[in-house]
Formats: structure tokens, C-alpha cells, sequence
């Protein structure tokens, strides 16, 4: 029913110059010489090479399984069950420096994992990732200096400090120089107008308080790169508004590169041009929100019938 | 270092905020002092000459043990660490530039010298304005004194190495309760909490006296009124530092696996 081929199989782009690269190999005799060569490799890599790559990346849990009852629960004392279930089955996508991405999906369907995966935080079982040519889970501590990280359901403020506590720890953790940090720190307070809160101790902020102050942390060390994992999750509209319009402006004045997994179909719509749809592990879709906009229902009632269309949606279809 | 320093300066003033806690600490501390004193002044009073320790030496060892109370004391462990370990907040100190392990020792230690600042000073005052045998006497030496400062260095690492072995472990269960539970009892019966080691049989003593446990506020609290002394105490500081490294280590590889094979609970 869904038109799947033509938005999935989009060719592959020629992220390393290979083409080229060859074409001069083969006929080129003015780059005649190994070293010019391996100039000309590193050049192509530097400029070409995509922020992001994941290559079939496969990730599997083991989750317990019983059913309920005294019984059942009697017998698994001695002898358990697991289940293994497939987080991510080979997952491949390519997103370039300066992107804002869009990265949805029903719930469970491995976006979480992903965001993990990317943030050297969850080692997959197979396939190979790049991001800004290093390894995110080799050698985390170097890697997670360049990028920032705000999950919407968890809170990295210290929570009986007031915020400023939080953040000059941070500065020390990323090593921030003193004048980087007042110049970041004085933008991201006007941009997301902080002001009065940095005095305020975590636990005295209201939802949308907190998490202003929660993407201003995960951005004082001025990260190429950020992962935002339901940053507007049980905001008010106000708050919503203010979120995404700073987002905006992040990527376009210091062209941060974005990913963004969230269940609001309207910051997709604000933010996004590319999206990335994946379900029960599996990228289903990589395309732009036009190639799934049908008729004239709203973007809510477009995705749920792209959700059922893929059969991934978690309840009736 | 630099970073875990901060660690240690952020826990350490958020602790100093605790005002109440304090003070109901310290109340508490007088009490419990007196209380043991009285138990042990009343064991003395009958057959003074079958302890192992003089009875100044025993009041001492709780003086100190109540004032320093918050160096070694084995339940004293962060909630909030073992928390955000079992819901998954930790994912976002791991995906920043520094290594779990020396910031959980690091939010550990200014947790027990915070509280050990803030509560030590009116207990001290207090043991030392006492009368006779009942309140601390003065350390037995100028030697006595430096290596009781050195040696509760050194037990209160001991102490918070363990503890952060146990938070290290909390990576691989579900539920850390059982755990801590069951350690902290142990740890209290082991490193004289209770009853100061000497106490024990000669035999078991021999074996307690070897373990990680010896190497906490038994040291220190001992050395103090010479009942540890010469040869014997810096052996008791060698094993000190043996143990140290020993914990380290066991937490640091632990750690590391932690970080390979653990995933982050929760969405």
C-alpha cells in the first residue's frame, strides 16, 4: 500500500571522492608519486567524509521472560527463560556535517539504542560507525569531548546545587578555557533566557526550566555534534517553542550537526528536513517529510499511518 | 585530576548545606560515646587486668571513632549514586570526558570529609574537656600523633575504596540493597566498629587483623594510644597501603568490564 521502494533506495553518494579518486589514479600522471597520492587521499577524506556512518549495526538484549503467577515465578527461581531481541538489525545511515536530522519511530523501536550507540555509551555487536572519523565506544573518554548529549527523560543537573554549580563542573570536566565558557555560557543565558534559574538550586525548576537549563549543559563545551533524545518531551507550548527556536538558530549560526528522536510529530515539521524512520530495529525510511505528506491529513495522522503501513506500530493497525 | 577535584569540591559544599543533619549527627555521637563508655567502664570495673586494652586506651578509641565517625563508618554510601545506577542516569557521566571509577572515589571521599569536618570539632571539644579517665587523653607520643594522622589518611582511602567497589558492582545487579546490606554488616563487625579488634580471640584476631577491614579506623584509632606501636603499627600501615592499591585496582578492572559489557537501564 505504501510506496516503500524509490525513498529507501536512494543511491549512495560519492562521500569519498572515489570516483575521482580513481579516475586520477588510473590517468593521472601529474600526481604521479606516493606522497602526492596520500595527499590527495587525506584532502578527499577531510573535506568528503560524512559527520556520521553506520554501517550494519546490529545491537541484541536479553530480556527475562515469565508469566505471571506464584507458580511460574517458584519455577524461574531455579530455571529462567530468556528472550533475545533484536534492538537494531543492521542499521545503516550516512548524515553530513551541518544536518539536522530527524530520527523517529514507535516506541521500542531502537532509537534510544541508537543515540547510546552513538554517544560511546553501547558497544554493538556487529557492523562498524564512524563519527567525525573516530570510533564512538573505542576509547570513549576522547571521543565524547566533541559531542553533547540532553535525554529528555533523565537529568544531568546536580539536583541541590544552584545550576551555575552544574555547569562550572562541567567546565572543568571538558576542560573549557575560561574565556570560551563565559562567551558560550553568556549566549546560550540570553538565547535561552536562564538569567534568574542559574541561581536556582535543580529542584526548584518547573519541567520547562530544567530543561533549558539541561540543553544549555550539554552545549558549554560548544560540541560539533548533538544528540537530542525527546528534548520536548511534557513541555508546555511556550517552552516547546523556545526549545526549537534555539535548535534552529544552534545549527544555523554554529552548524551543529543535529539528531533529534522524538514522538512530536510538530518538531519534526519545525526542525527537520531529513527523517530517518526505523522500526523494530530496522531503518524503514530515509527520505524528507514531503515524500511521506499525503493529502491533507495532519503530520500526527501521516505518521501513525506510516507506522501502520510498516506494521511496526505497537498497538491496533 | 583537575575535573575529579571538582567532584570533590562540588560534593563536599553541597554537603556543607546540611546543616540539621549536622547537628543530629553530632547529637547522636555524644550519645552513643557515652553509652559505650559506661558499658566498657562497667566490664572494666570488675577485672580491669583481663582486657587487652587500659581503659584510657578503649575511651580513646571511642572518642576518636565517634569524632571521626564519618571517615569510616561503613553505611555511609551515596543513594544517589546508586540510583542513578540502577535508572540509568549515569549514561550522562558516560558520555563525558572522564572515567566513572576515580569520580565515584573522588564524590565518595568529600562525602566522608565533609561530614567528618563539619561533625568532628564539638565531639573532640567535648572528649577533651571531660574529666579523668572518662574524656580523650593526650596521644601517647609526638610519633603516635603523625602516624595517627597518616594511618586515618589512609584508612578513611581503605574505607572509601571498598565502598566504591561496592557501587562499581551495583553495575551488574539489578538492585544493589542485598549487597550493601550484607557488606556493611560485615564491614562494621570486621574493622572494630563494634568492638575494637583487640577484643576478639587471640586466633581470630590473628586472621581479622590481615583482612582489608583491619585497614580502616582499627589502625588509626589504635595507634593513638600507643596499643598499636613500633614494628607492629607500621606493619598495620603496610597493609594499609597494600589493601589500598589492592581495592583500587579490583575497582578500576572491574569497572572497565562494567563499561564494556553493561548496557543503561531504561529508555
Amino acid at each position: 500500500m505504501w510506496p516503500s521502494g524509490g525513498i529507501i533506495d536512494t543511491a549512495m553518494p560519492d562521500y569519498f571522492g572515489l570516483t575521482e579518486y580513481f579516475t586520477k589514479v588510473l590517468h593521472g600522471k601529474s600526481y604521479g608519486g606516493q606522497t602526492d597520492l596520500a595527499r590527495y587521499d587525506t584532502y578527499y577524506y577531510q573535506e568528503e567524509a560524512a559527520m556520521i556512518m553506520m554501517e550494519d549495526i546490529c545491537k541484541s538484549y536479553h530480556v527475562a521472560k515469565r508469566t505471571g503467577g506464584f507458580k511460574e515465578a517458584c519455577r524461574t527461581l531455579f530455571h529462567r527463560e530468556y528472550e533475545t531481541i533484536r534492538a537494531l538489525d543492521h542499521v545503516s545511515f550516512t548524515i553530513e556535517d551541518g544536518e539536522m536530522v530527524g530520527y523517529i519511530g514507535p516506541n521500542g523501536a531502537g532509537k534510544s539504542s541508537t543515540i547510546k550507540i552513538l554517544s560511546g555509551i553501547l558497544t554493538p555487536e556487529e557492523g562498524t560507525c564512524t563519527v567525525d572519523g573516530k570510533v564512538p565506544w573505542k576509547d570513549r573518554v576522547s571521543y565524547v569531548k566533541d559531542i553533547g548529549v540532553v535525554f529528555g527523560q533523565r537529568t544531568q543537573l546536580w539536583w541541590d546545587v544552584p545550576v551555575i554549580d552544574s555547569y562550572e563542573l562541567l567546565k572543568d570536566i571538558y576542560k573549557i578555557p575560561k574565556e570560551t565558557y563565559h562567551n558560550h555560557l553568556e549566549e546560550l543565558v540570553s538565547l535561552l533566557n536562564l538569567g534568574e534559574l542559574l541561581k536556582t538550586p535543580a529542584r526548584q525548576l518547573s519541567l520547562g526550566q530544567r530543561m533549558r537549563c539541561e540543553i544549555a549543559a550539554s552545549l558549554l563545551h560548544g560540541p560539533k555534534l548533538l544528540f537530542l533524545d525527546e528534548p520536548t518531551i511534557g513541555l508546555d507550548a511556550v517552552s516547546k517553542l523556545a526549545v526549537r527556536e534555539f535548535i534552529l538558530r544552534q545549527n544555523r549560526d554554529h552548524g551543529t550537526t543535529v539528531i533529534l528522536t522524538t514522538h512530536d510529530m510538530q518538531d519534526i515539521e519545525a526542525l527537520t528536513h531529513r527523517i530517518i524512520l526505523i522500526g523494530k530495529g530496522r531503518v524503514l525510511m530515509d527520505g524528507n517529510l514531503n515524500q511521506i505528506k499525503r493529502g491533507t491529513g495532519s503530520i500526527d495522522e501521516t505518521v501513525a499511518e506510516l507506522y501502520r503501513s510498516y506494521e511496526i506500530a505497537e498497538v491496533g493497525s | 585530576m583537575k575535573k575529579y577535584l571538582s567532584f570533590f569540591r562540588l560534593r563536599f559544599l553541597m554537603n556543607l548545606q546540611y546543616r540539621t543533619a549536622a547537628w543530629a549527627g553530632i547529637a547522636t555521637q555524644f550519645v552513643w560515646g557515652g553509652l559505650e563508655i559506661a558499658v566498657f567502664g562497667a566490664f572494666y570495673k570488675t577485672q580491669p587486668e583481663q582486657f587487652p586494652m587500659t581503659f584510657q586506651a578503649t575511651v580513646n578509641y571511642i572518642w576518636l571513632q565517634q569524632a571521626f565517625l564519618a571517615l569510616f563508618a561503613a553505611w555511609i554510601l551515596e543513594n544517589e549514586i546508586f540510583e542513578s545506577i540502577r535508572d540509568g542516569n549515569i549514561a550522562y557521566e558516560m558520555c563525558r570526558p572522564l572515567h566513572i571509577y576515580p569520580m565515584l572515589f573522588a564524590r565518595g571521599l568529600a562525602v566522608r570529609v565533609s561530614r567528618a569536618v563539619l561533625r568532628c570539632f564539638p565531639v573532640l571539644l567535648f572528649a577533651v574537656v571531660l574529666p579523668g579517665p572518662y574524656g580523650v587523653s593526650a596521644p601517647e607520643s609526638a610519633e603516635a600523633l603523625c602516624l595517627f594522622f597518616i594511618t586515618m589518611i589512609l584508612g578513611a582511602l581503605v574505607t572509601v575504596a571498598f565502598g566504591t567497589l561496592i557501587y562499581v558492582s551495583a553495575f551488574f545487579t539489578i538492585s544493589a540493597q542485598g549487597l550493601r546490606l550484607m557488606v556493611t554488616c560485615v564491614m562494621d563487625f570486621f574493622n572494630g566498629a563494634i568492638i575494637p579488634l583487640p577484643f576478639f580471640p587471640d586466633k581470630v584476631r590473628a586472621v581479622m587483623e590481615l583482612l582489608p577491614f583491619a585497614a580502616m579506623q582499627n589502625v588509626p584509632l589504635r595507634v593513638y594510644s600507643g596499643d598499636l606501636a613500633g614494628r607492629e603499627a607500621l606493619r598495620a600501615a603496610t597493609l594499609q597501603i597494600f589493601w589500598l592499591f589492592v581495592l583500587a585496582g579490583a575497582g578500576q578492572l572491574l569497572m572497565k568490564r562494567a563499561e564494556q559489557k553493561v548496557r543503561i537501564q531504561g529508555g
